[in-house]
């Protein structure tokens, strides 16, 4: 069964444990999701748990987006489908959401509409975070790659922040694919594997996990039980 | 909205009752140490010269001079092993951070007694 939840991250802080030690967390609102929907390996070739979180205003979703997550919605098509006798698949029923993603894993013990909320890592000791990174603009490789630049004096002129050298001489005559060179810097897909889990509040839908996590406070985050062994 | 979450999330760990005590006050801080499984308390006696951050992330200085040598230790407010803070004296000071006094040596490290009605 797939272990995961959608929520955003608040903001950090620090706890105590019992012995007195401080231990750095992240606040995370998690939940509570609805199922949308449930890919399976006859249908969509794969397995998957479709999450939403976060109402989304009617005015603003699509019609398809309403129709996602609504069970009763006419259209000719599904007249026409109805006719054929097409039996159409279950929906949430619930109002159309703003942050959607699945999970991918064993979809046992999940049903379309149902409600998940922060109690299902109860048992779980350490989860993977996924969110988009800070976005730092186009970065030098000072900054993006932690390089040194050069050196202050000793006749170096107005390159103190750039890379050094990025290839060697008529052999191979060109830079390697892939090296690491000044760009864009952030704003990407990131996950944080293995984080701990410094507490979990059903009551107000609050995850704790030790250590930092991407993004902004604010930022949309996918919570899973960890895929790191041991 | 996220300050709330965060102060509620802070509550069960912040000390029911919060230790008194002013910039400029000379302090007993009683901290417990474990050595090997037998815990045991210090005493950092000095001057808090500063105090910083909210909630569980509150910290103050205390700055002593030892054998001539100034020694500052910055303790978490909050911490359960900060057993106790014993106000000792209280010093006149007219800032918050007494950092002026890491320039001063001897004589001048001194801070007015300030008379608190109620004591005594």
């Amino acid at each position: 069964m797939a272990i995961g939840i959608l929520g955003r991250k608040v903001g950090m802080t620090q706890i105590y444990d019992e012995s007195g030690k401080v231990i750095p967390v992240t606040v995370i609102q998690a939940g509570p999701c609805h199922v949308l929907q449930l890919k399976t390996l006859e249908r969509d070739g794969y397995e998957a748990v479709q999450l939403g979180y976060l109402d989304k205003p009617r005015r603003l979703a699509s019609r398809s987006e309403r129709g996602h997550v609504a069970s009763k919605m006419d259209s000719k098509r599904a007249r026409s489908r109805a006719a054929a006798g097409v039996e159409a698949p279950p929906k949430a029923g619930c109002e159309p959401k703003r942050f959607i993603r699945e999970l991918r894993g064993s979809i046992e013990g999940y049903e379309v509409g149902q409600e998940v909320t922060v109690g299902v890592f109860e048992n779980v000791k350490a989860v993977d975070v996924t969110a988009t990174s800070k976005g730092r603009g186009y970065s030098g490789a000072m900054r993006r790659h932690n390089f040194k630049g050069q050196r202050a004096s000793h006749g170096v002129k107005k390159v103190h922040r750039h890379v050094g050298g990025t290839g060697s001489s008529a052999f191979p005559s060109r830079t390697f694919k892939g090296l690491r060179m000044a760009g864009q810097y952030g704003n990407a897909r990131c996950t944080i594997r293995n984080l701990q889990i410094a507490g979990v509040d059903v009551e107000n839908q609050l995850l704790l996990v030790r250590g930092g996590v991407p993004g902004p406070n604010g930022g949309f985050v996918v919570v899973r039980e960890t895929n790191k062994l041991g | 909205m996220s300050q709330q979450i965060i102060a509620k999330v802070e509550e069960k760990y912040l000390k029911a009752e919060k230790p008194e005590f002013e910039i400029g006050d000379t302090v007993d801080v009683h901290t417990r140490i474990l050595e090997g499984d037998k815990e045991r308390i210090q005493i950092f006696t000095g001057v808090v010269i500063a105090r910083s951050g909210s909630g569980t992330r509150e910290m103050f200085t205390v700055r002593r001079i030892v054998q001539g040598e100034g020694v500052e230790r910055k303790f978490p407010l909050h911490s359960p092993r900060i057993a106790k803070i014993e106000v000792k004296r209280h010093g006149v000071v007219r800032r918050a951070k007494l950092y002026y006094l890491r320039d001063r040596v001897g004589k001048a490290t001194r801070l007015k007694e300030r008379r608190v009605k109620g004591e005594e």
